[in-house]
């Protein structure tokens, strides 16, 4: 037998091997368990500030990680109007306005101490700002990625996470601007990452509709999960740090759990044909909010599987979405270039 | 004679990235699962013990939600 016949063997081998592994832990699904679960309340939430500056869509925002400094409750958003803007949600207030170099941005990142900001896009680069300068700097240009960057996460002052149409993640030294590591594994562009709760790990979603567990350390890919049929757009990890939550184009939303290496639920619905762009979890992970092309934000009951409220109100597809670390609202960001906080 | 050195070249090229494959999925293969039900037992636990602490599930009263507008005064 050629070497090549060999190792498509060993592969298939391989293949169904984790396959009777997951089906021998498989003794029940998430909605069956959770059935004797209170189900989660009808939750009704009102738009409290919508947030108006930007003059073309929104394609994403992330909240300080203290956000709730001197009275003010932070957050960073970038559109197609070449602007990242730093927002007060408390008052609406523009903090600032960061004009970037390329206006087609995709993702943006606010650092946990609150002195960075970053963005990147179609130019394939991250670019990192200093918010604390009397004028706001660039600080960073992180280019080596042959492909656009669809999302950045910071670890810290000094590493963030990026991950890029060029089927990679990368993890870089933003005082060198070099990549540290590089994480390859996907065959299809990355689309979203997700750093977990102890920093240790990260989740990416691609367009090879998988989404693969990451040690940030060692570099390499130690699980992977399948299940969507087509693009994943979102990923966020369930607050205990022990599973996943993903959406898809193919219109549902998925948990896996890291432990059992499985889906444990799937969240869709016969009426919903719209793509899930983007994905939050309230603080207990008992509510998943997502974002649909549908112009719909709907919200999900997590152990449950069933739909428990929905945020309509913008004109447009939501494109982001977030919960801030105190759990006390949710913030969509849409196509029809407005903001809107919600609780 | 070009050709068939550019074919022995793809040919490596795939059996590295078969050799690649097979690697990674020897790690996956290694790793130990948890029952689905102690999985979701531990997932049930986590909700029940912070739903309490999770405003946007227990909802937020009026007077402590930051965002609600206060009263505006009225000049008289």
């Amino acid at each position: 037998m050629g070497e090549m016949d060999q190792m498509k063997k060993e592969a298939e081998g391989l293949k169904s091997q984790i396959e009777a592994a997951r089906k021998a832990a498989a003794d029940t699904t998430l909605a069956d368990a959770a059935s004797g679960v209170a189900p989660a309340p009808r939750v009704q939430l009102k738009t409290r500030k919508t947030l108006k500056g930007h003059l073309a869509k929104i394609y994403a925002m992330h909240w300080a990680t203290d956000c709730r400094l001197d009275h003010a409750m932070l957050m960073v958003s970038a559109s197609q109007d070449g602007k990242l803007i730093i927002w007060d949600a408390f008052s609406g207030n523009k903090i600032n306005a960061v004009p970037l170099k390329s206006s087609w941005v995709m993702t943006c990142a606010y650092a946990p101490s609150g002195n960075l900001v970053a963005s990147g896009g179609l130019d394939n680069m991250c670019t990192v700002y200093n918010l604390k300068t009397p004028v706001v700097k660039t600080v960073k240009e992180l280019d080596a990625h042959t492909g656009y960057l669809s999302c950045a996460r910071f670890l810290s002052d000094t590493e963030i996470l990026t991950a890029s149409g060029d089927t990679t993640c990368a993890l870089w030294d933003i005082e060198t601007g070099k990549q540290k590591t590089v994480f390859l594994n996907h065959v299809g562009d990355c689309m979203c990452l997700a750093l977990s709760p102890d920093m240790n790990m990260f989740i990416s979603g691609a367009c090879d509709s998988l989404a693969k567990l990451w040690d940030i350390r060692d570099g390499t890919c130690k699980q992977t999960f399948q299940g969507h049929t087509s693009d994943i757009n979102a990923i966020s990890f369930f607050p205990s740090g022990n599973a996943v939550v993903t959406g898809s184009d193919d219109c549902t939303c998925k948990m896996y759990d890291l432990r059992s290496d499985q889906e444990v639920i799937s969240y869709q619905d016969a009426q919903l044909n719209s793509g899930v762009t983007s994905l939050a979890l309230s603080v207990s992970g008992r509510l998943i909010f997502a974002g649909y092309d549908d112009f719909n934000c709907n919200i999900w009951d997590s152990l449950k599987g069933e739909k428990v409220g929905v945020l309509s109100g913008h004109d447009n597809r939501v494109s982001c979405t977030g919960v801030p670390q105190d759990g006390m609202c949710v913030c969509t960001g849409s196509w029809d270039s407005f903001l809107k906080i919600w609780n | 004679m070009q050709t068939v050195m550019s074919s022995k070249m793809a040919t490596s090229n795939n059996i590295a990235q078969a050799k690649r494959t097979v690697q990674q999925l020897r790690v996956e293969a290694s790793i130990e699962r948890i029952k689905v039900s102690k999985a979701c037992a531990d997932l049930m636990h986590y909700c029940g013990e912070h739903a309490k602490f999770d405003p946007l599930l227990m909802g937020i009263p009026a007077s402590e939600n930051p965002f609600k507008d206060k009263k505006p005064c009225t000049i008289l």
